[in-house]
């Protein structure tokens, strides 16, 4: 489902850092990728790389074996299978939930008004904000606003979703909400990619752990195996901080 | 009052407050008062009584015969009549208005002889000043608009030829003064044009649209800038999730970032039509008779400076309040999406 082989990511301003140093991986479908690590490890570059996001300096990504990082590649239609929540939520403000969810689905989905409005309602309700669909996001929660980010990822049918520390911004008490619409994903079969701090998610859902630092993956395996006998030493000291 | 009356901004009124208040009004009445006992001083006799003529006024319509002979006769024609006057084989027929009518069957009339005569309510020079500086104003707003709209995004554009322009055309018009740009219009592309025009045996364009073009590019290249400001004060994030769900740039633009976009440039915006307007006086030298060349030929004839450039101001202040009045109901209301 994702191929990314030998990937390397530089950014230049403010000053040069090596974001990414020859990342290579494998996510099967229907597989849960938990990627941990402390922060400027380079996994969120990672996950946005996934969505092209951000360019590459040289390596291959194939999604759905579609070269991603190929000129050619038309990066929109890609997209439009990668649905990807945000850490900050970035709903649209100026329109209402209803609109944030049906926008993509008729913009670029060609989806009819009727077609789009009966998708974003089934799927508001699935997360649980149905009777705020005609509100703006603003009066809205941390908790709920990303309820709504994963719907509108939702609509468009992805085969793959990416999360950007969905729960980071959130109040604590507010955290449960969107990791339950997110379990609820996992079990239904979706194919996942999330940067997370939130090592409970890790090691109930994930089907597998990544861990990157300085641009790398140091260690990957089942949340079995990652937690309980990691095999690499900073693996076992970003455990022992956070734990 | 010790403890004070609550404000709107839920800061108590003292005794202080209301003493600047007292000083604010003792310093608006007191100007005014001495430049209206400074004009007594001069002799300066005020006479609004004779402002209003320039709005609307009552003007004499005389019908007059072109030809000499006897009324032959008076038919009527639903509220007009028509007044035949003939001699010999020479006819001609003259419609008055049935109360105007001041000749009867068989009266002897020569040439210039009034037939009828009614007064008839005109508009004056200033109310078309004022009329043509609105005109002016809106339809150069209108088009600076998409002007700058369309420079603002190509401000912002990566390819260098949008850029590269919309920088060039930013920094010239910003650069240089109106007076100049509209001489340039006006003297320059206005000859050019126009001689190209008459050499195909076309229409000519009149002075006016010279005017508006001036005008337009003017304001454009402002409302470039402040939608430009606009559009980078979007957050990063909302292109990132527009693109994320794969829509195109021009549709993330479109749908996402120029909308909010809209809404915060409005203030700025505002401003920048207020100018436009008061930028408009200075189409007169170009033969546009706006607001203040009107009021400059008024006061030419009527040796009535004071109470016509008082008025004129008046005037400016009246069109401009409007309308940042109704861009600040716009702003509440958010109106545009």
């Amino acid at each position: 489902m994702i191929d990314v082989r030998n990937f390397h990511k530089t950014f230049l301003s403010p000053h040069a850092v090596r974001a990414l140093v020859d990342v290579t991986v494998k996510i099967e479908q229907g597989e849960v990728v938990v990627v941990i690590g402390p922060s400027g490890s380079g996994k969120s570059t990672f996950l946005r790389c996934l969505n092209h996001l951000e360019a590459a300096d040289s390596g291959h990504i194939l999604i759905d074996g579609i070269d991603i990082l190929n000129p050619k590649t038309d990066i929109n239609k890609v997209r439009a299978e990668v649905g990807m929540v945000f850490q900050s939520f970035n709903l649209f403000p100026h329109k209402t939930v209803l609109e944030n969810v049906t926008l993509a689905q008729v913009v670029v989905r060609k989806r009819s008004k009727e077609q789009a409005f009966e998708k974003a309602m089934m799927l508001l309700k699935k997360v649980g904000i149905g009777e705020k669909a005609n509100g703006y996001p603003d009066q809205l929660s941390g908790g709920q606003q990303q309820r709504v980010a994963i719907a509108r990822a939702l609509a468009m049918d992805p085969k793959i979703m990416l999360f950007d520390e969905p729960t980071s911004a959130l109040d604590p008490e507010m955290i449960g909400e969107v990791l339950d619409v997110m379990k609820t994903l996992a079990r239904e079969g979706m194919t996942m990619v999330v940067v997370t701090h939130e090592m409970g998610f890790a090691r109930e859902v994930a089907d597998r752990v990544l861990f990157m630092d300085e641009g790398a993956i140091v260690e990957e395996g089942t949340p079995e195996h990652f937690f309980k006998n990691p095999e690499h030493e900073r693996t076992r000291l970003f455990l022992s901080q956070i734990l | 009052m010790p403890m004070g009356t609550p404000t709107s901004d839920g800061t108590p009124k003292n005794t202080g407050y209301y003493v600047w208040v007292g000083v604010f009004f003792f310093i608006v009445i007191g100007v005014a008062y001495s430049l209206y006992y400074a004009t007594l001083k001069i002799d300066y006799v005020w006479r609004w009584y004779r402002i209003p003529q320039y709005f609307l006024f009552k003007e004499q319509v005389e019908v007059r015969a072109q030809i000499q002979g006897t009324v032959h006769r008076i038919t009527m024609k639903e509220d007009l009549v028509l007044v035949e006057v003939k001699e010999g084989d020479i006819k001609e027929t003259y419609p008055v208005p049935a109360k105007a009518l001041r000749v009867r069957e068989g009266d002897f009339i020569y040439p210039g002889d009034v037939l009828g005569a009614y007064p008839r309510w005109r508009v004056g020079i200033l109310m078309e000043g004022l009329w043509l500086t609105l005109k002016v104003s809106l339809i150069a707003i209108i088009f600076g608009v998409i002007i700058g709209l369309f420079g603002g995004l190509a401000r912002i554009s990566k390819n260098p030829a949008f850029k590269w322009l919309a920088i060039t055309y930013i920094e010239l018009i910003r650069g240089s003064p109106l007076l100049v740009q509209i001489f340039i219009w006006y003297f320059v592309l206005g000859t050019l044009i126009n001689t190209i025009l008459a050499r195909h045996g076309l229409i000519q364009i009149p002075p006016l649209w010279f005017g508006v073009a001036a005008l337009a590019c003017f304001a454009g290249a402002y409302v470039a800038e402040i939608v430009r400001a606009g559009i980078q004060s979007i957050h990063r994030g909302q292109t990132e999730a527009s693109r994320s769900l794969g829509m195109t740039s021009a549709q993330s633009m479109l749908h996402v970032i120029l909308p909010q976009a809209l809404r915060r440039i409005l203030p700025p915006l505002a401003g920048q039509f207020i100018s436009l307007i008061k930028d408009s006086s200075l189409l007169g030298i170009i033969a546009i008779r706006e607001l203040t060349k009107a009021t400059r030929e008024v006061v030419t004839t009527s040796l009535q400076p004071f109470e016509l450039w008082f008025l004129c101001a008046l005037l400016y202040l009246f069109l401009t309040f409007t309308l940042s009045m109704f861009l600040q109901y716009l702003e509440r209301r958010q109106l545009i999406t």
